[in-house]
């Protein structure tokens, strides 16, 4: 340390309060709270599955497989087969795709290509609010407000397709109810497409410029240049953001709950009443008060738990490789 | 010779734990005393070798310039007299680097401790986004300093060292990012002598400013000097010429085999007082360099 | 692109407008992407204008103050969902004591120290992963862990909104510490401080709007969720302000219980408890806008 000339050498380099002799231990303090943090992520993604398998087994092992995976649900007479709930979730998931995913890249489009910089954040803000009403808000305007309207307009669609043969397998049947597969679906997509879109956009952000002019300077329009040159880099990531869209459908319990009809059934009529995983689980645990029947909600849990990690690990892989293919090569 | 010893001891001991000591009874270093001494110091990135084989010495209360072309590892030099390549994972450093007697790279030293007593300003102004006077404070604070008065004193002095108290002392609460080029990169010094650093070290500090901001900064620095150790990198010849004392110059590894391009290796070709570096150089490529035939 | 009129210009340059069906088709698809937009404001306001015009007539200073909630049958104008407001800010907030310190330093874990270990880039992915658990699963795994044996409690449902939290805080946290520019944590590091002293002094505080608001959203969404709560705190209709024992109540499960109700009073309880659902969530919402335009330095 120079010793000539100094300012003041009441203060020398380095002069420390108290703290200092804890200073080293606390930079390790630290390091590990913000590691056990991290790690808290992992320990209760194992402690789920460890957790609610264990709680679970008695279903696996009084049922066996054929029960478990049996389509007779009779809790009375303890017959706990999930078939109709696994069906129930995949359909109105299926729905909710299919309706979610042209209007959530529509938009995404929208706010990419055709509307200025300005105007999009309005449009942003109005999604943003479709994303924080809650779910069981929409599951409460749905059974009362919603599905009693829809209900008629079934009524009408069903009796009309009678006799056509494939829409009718769909459209039609004799026990229709504003309170559906169908109605779930309806009120699934809504509410995945805020999600949707914003990962659209974000993939689909990632289209370089150059691409764009290139195709723009040979004379397309607007739609030519999104089928030219968006479309052919956004694919894979869309694809991602779908089955996000897909996972959320799957594992929203409330609003489905509410407005599925709550009713076991397997039939390809949209407009019937039905049951899926979260809904049977939401809705009959507090009368599963001991047993196997317990032990089934909780394994439909674990069941559902499985499918969404899976698809979202491959959803997030899949976005992720696009987004980078596009960003970093 | 225990003299010596002595002082190497105390150093070494304070060099280890970041606290205060008493009044250090180091033996007083007269004006030219060695401050840095590599040698043969090797850098590597990896197992690329950036830079090779640097044997130099710092002098006390001047200013000593790295000159030579991109990429020849003076950046790479002056980064290890304060151990900021310690944050680079894969950098690794061969040779002896000693400072004020005491070898820098030694198991027992901690980094924190050294990057108090050798300071640096960057390339491009970074002020933290705090206010002015928050930027000045925070190197006592993180050292322990609490006391309104005392850090407004500090504030205000080291604001004043680096010729910026006038222009901000009345927006001393504004934030340190409202600032002009050449203003922040005198808040970063301000904010560097806070913390009364032993050397300062500077990496290409007007690089990013106009001729008018360097001009004051290199004012700054020969008004300092009598108080600090200066090491500054510089593409520019001429402000070497200006301020510096003495004059390293840097270039990179010639391959000597037939054909083949240079080496990305930076050397150290020669080293000596400024005026003979550039008025009477020994080396050619030195001469190449300092008479703008080269880089 | 201004087409040109029907004038030919003299040199016999066609200039006009790609007309017929190339034209065509570009317009239905751009009026395509505004029915897609529409489509989706058709529920959005068909659900708020209910929720507003039904909960509005619900809602006075009786219906959220109120500490007694009455029985289905009875009409709106009786007792109040005091016990549920309660209920949501107590539970709510408490998970949001335990899930914003936590998932903050698990973004700081991510971003400053993980590097390109590994472990950070797995937490890193699980955590985004875990985002997209249902909610119904946090509250499942909180009954088998917790109230199978501690009994329901808010704290309970505390615990299980906390961890439909955590993985959105850590997310938001690591995006905002990633904007942060380097060139200020190496500053911080050449004055000799230490790593935590750097992140903490430094880029904590460079990012802390985007913090702020990421948790804020996570709050949002978690005062409105349903499924780990009828797990966790065993709906009662008393009011019991005991975060840590006993059975609890909130405005979501309130909401969840009275919607599938014959009674009007029980149905306008919901409808009530709906709007002033939308209500904290919105303004939790606006919040997060505002501290993000005032307050974040560096944004995408």
């Amino acid at each position: 340390m120079s010793i000539t000339a100094k300012a003041d050498p009441a203060i020398p380099a380095g002069s420390a309060g108290p703290l200092s002799k804890r200073r080293p231990f606390g930079d390790r303090g630290f390091q590990i709270l913000a590691l056990s943090a991290g790690l808290l992520v992992l320990v209760i993604l194992v402690l789920i599955a460890v957790s609610m398998t264990q709680q679970s087994t008695t279903w696996f092992s009084t049922e066996g497989w054929s029960g478990v995976f049996s389509t007779d649900w009779d809790p009375a007479h303890n017959k706990f087969g999930a078939v109709p709930f696994i069906y129930g979730t995949l359909i109105t998931a299926a729905i909710a795709i299919v309706i979610a995913y042209p209007v959530s890249v529509g938009i995404a489009l929208l706010l990419t290509e055709v509307v200025p910089r300005r105007f999009a954040r309005p449009i942003v803000y109005v999604i943003d609010l479709l994303a924080v009403v809650p779910s069981v808000v929409w599951g409460l305007w749905g059974i009362l407000v919603l599905a009693p309207w829809l209900q008629t307009i079934y009524q009408d669609i069903a009796s009309g397709l009678t006799g056509v043969p494939v829409l009718s397998t769909f459209f039609g049947g004799q026990g229709v109810s504003g309170a559906s597969f169908f109605t779930a679906g309806l009120i699934l997509a809504v509410m995945i497409t805020p999600i949707v879109t914003s990962l659209s956009r974000e993939v689909i952000a990632t289209v370089p410029v150059i691409d764009r002019e290139g195709a723009y300077a040979l004379g397309a329009t607007r739609w030519e240049m999104i089928q030219g040159a968006v479309w052919p880099h956004s694919q894979a990531g869309i694809v991602g953001a779908v089955l996000l869209g897909l996972g959320r459908a799957m594992g929203e319990t409330i609003a489905a709950a509410l407005v599925i009809g709550s009713s076991p059934t397997i039939t390809t009529h949209l407009f019937s009443t039905g049951y899926s995983m979260p809904a049977v689980i939401a809705n009959q645990f507090g009368e599963a008060t001991v047993g196997v029947f317990r032990a089934a909600l909780i394994g439909m849990g674990v069941l559902l738990f499985i499918l969404t990690i899976i698809i979202n690990l491959s959803a997030r892989a899949i976005v992720g490789r696009s987004v980078r293919r596009a960003r970093g090569a | 010779m225990e003299q010596q010893e002595q002082q190497e001891q105390k150093v070494t001991a304070k060099l280890q734990v970041p606290e205060t000591t008493a009044t250090p009874a180091v033996a007083p270093a007269t004006a030219g005393s060695e401050v840095f001494e590599t040698k043969n110091v090797s850098i590597y990135y990896g197992s690329f070798r950036a830079v090779t084989d640097v044997s130099l010495a710092i002098y006390e209360n001047q200013i000593t310039a790295f000159i030579g072309p991109s990429g020849c590892g003076k950046t790479t030099v002056l980064r290890t007299l304060n151990r900021m390549n310690d944050l680079i994972p894969s950098a690794r450093v061969e040779g002896d680097v000693h400072y004020r007697g005491a070898s820098l790279y030694s198991k027992s030293v901690s980094p924190t401790a050294v990057r108090r007593r050798i300071g640096m300003v960057f390339q491009k102004p970074n002020p933290f986004p705090k206010s002015i006077y928050e930027n000045v404070a925070y190197g006592p604070r993180i050292n322990g300093i609490r006391g309104k008065s005392r850090l407004d004193e500090i504030v205000e002095r080291s604001l004043r060292q680096a010729a910026l108290w006038d222009e901000v002392k009345d927006r001393m609460g504004k934030s340190g990012l409202g600032l002009s080029g050449g203003q922040a990169q005198r808040l970063c010094i301000a904010r560097t002598l806070a913390v009364e650093p032993d050397v300062v070290l500077m990496d290409e500090p007007c690089s990013a400013l106009d001729p008018i901001a360097t001009g004051r900064i290199e004012d700054l620095m020969q008004e300092i000097k009598s108080r600090y150790t200066i090491v500054i990198v510089t593409h520019n010849m001429q402000q070497a010429t200006r301020v510096s004392d003495r004059t390293a110059f840097f270039s990179v590894l010639r391959d000597e085999r037939p054909g083949a391009s240079d080496t990305r290796t930076g050397v150290l070709v020669e080293y000596g007082a400024t005026q003979q570096i550039f008025e009477d150089p020994h080396d050619s490529r030195t001469q190449a360099y300092v008479t703008g035939r080269m880089g | 692109m201004m087409a040109v009129a029907s004038e030919q210009p003299a040199s016999g340059v066609d200039l006009r407008e790609p007309g017929g069906w190339r034209r065509t088709k570009n317009q239905i698809a751009t009026v395509g992407m505004w029915i897609a937009f529409a489509v989706m404001l058709v529920p959005l306001g068909f659900v708020l204008v209910t929720v507003i015009a039904k909960g509005a007539s619900a809602i006075s200073w009786q219906f959220l103050t109120n500490s007694t909630i009455p029985v289905n049958v009875l009409p709106v104008t009786y007792g109040g969902v005091g016990p549920a407001v309660i209920g949501t800010l107590e539970i709510t907030g408490f998970a949001a004591l335990i899930a914003i310190p936590l998932g903050v330093l698990g973004g700081v874990y991510i971003n400053e120290y993980g590097g390109n270990h590994v472990l950070a880039r797995v937490i890193n992915f699980m955590a985004d992963v875990m985002t997209g658990v249902p909610s119904i699963i946090m509250g499942l795994f909180i009954f088998t862990i917790w109230v199978l044996h501690f009994g329901y409690s808010g704290l309970a449902g505390s615990f299980a909104l906390a961890c439909l939290m955590l993985p959105i805080v850590i997310r938001s946290t690591y995006e905002m510490l990633r904007l942060v520019p380097d060139s200020l944590r190496e500053a911080s590091y050449a004055l000799g401080a230490t790593k935590a002293r750097v992140t903490v002094t430094v880029v904590l505080p460079a990012a802390i709007g985007g913090i702020v608001s990421g948790a804020l959203l996570a709050v949002a969404r978690a005062a409105g969720e349903t499924a780990p709560l009828i797990f966790t705190i065993f709906v009662t209709q008393t009011l019991n302000s005991n975060l840590f024992s006993g059975a609890n109540t909130a405005l979501s499960t309130l909401i969840f219980q009275n919607a599938t109700q014959p009674y009007t009073g029980a149905q306008d309880r919901a409808w009530g408890s709906a709007l002033t659902l939308i209500a904290i969530a919105f303004i939790l919402m606006i919040a997060a806008r505002l501290v993000t335009a005032r307050f974040s330095r560096y944004s995408q």
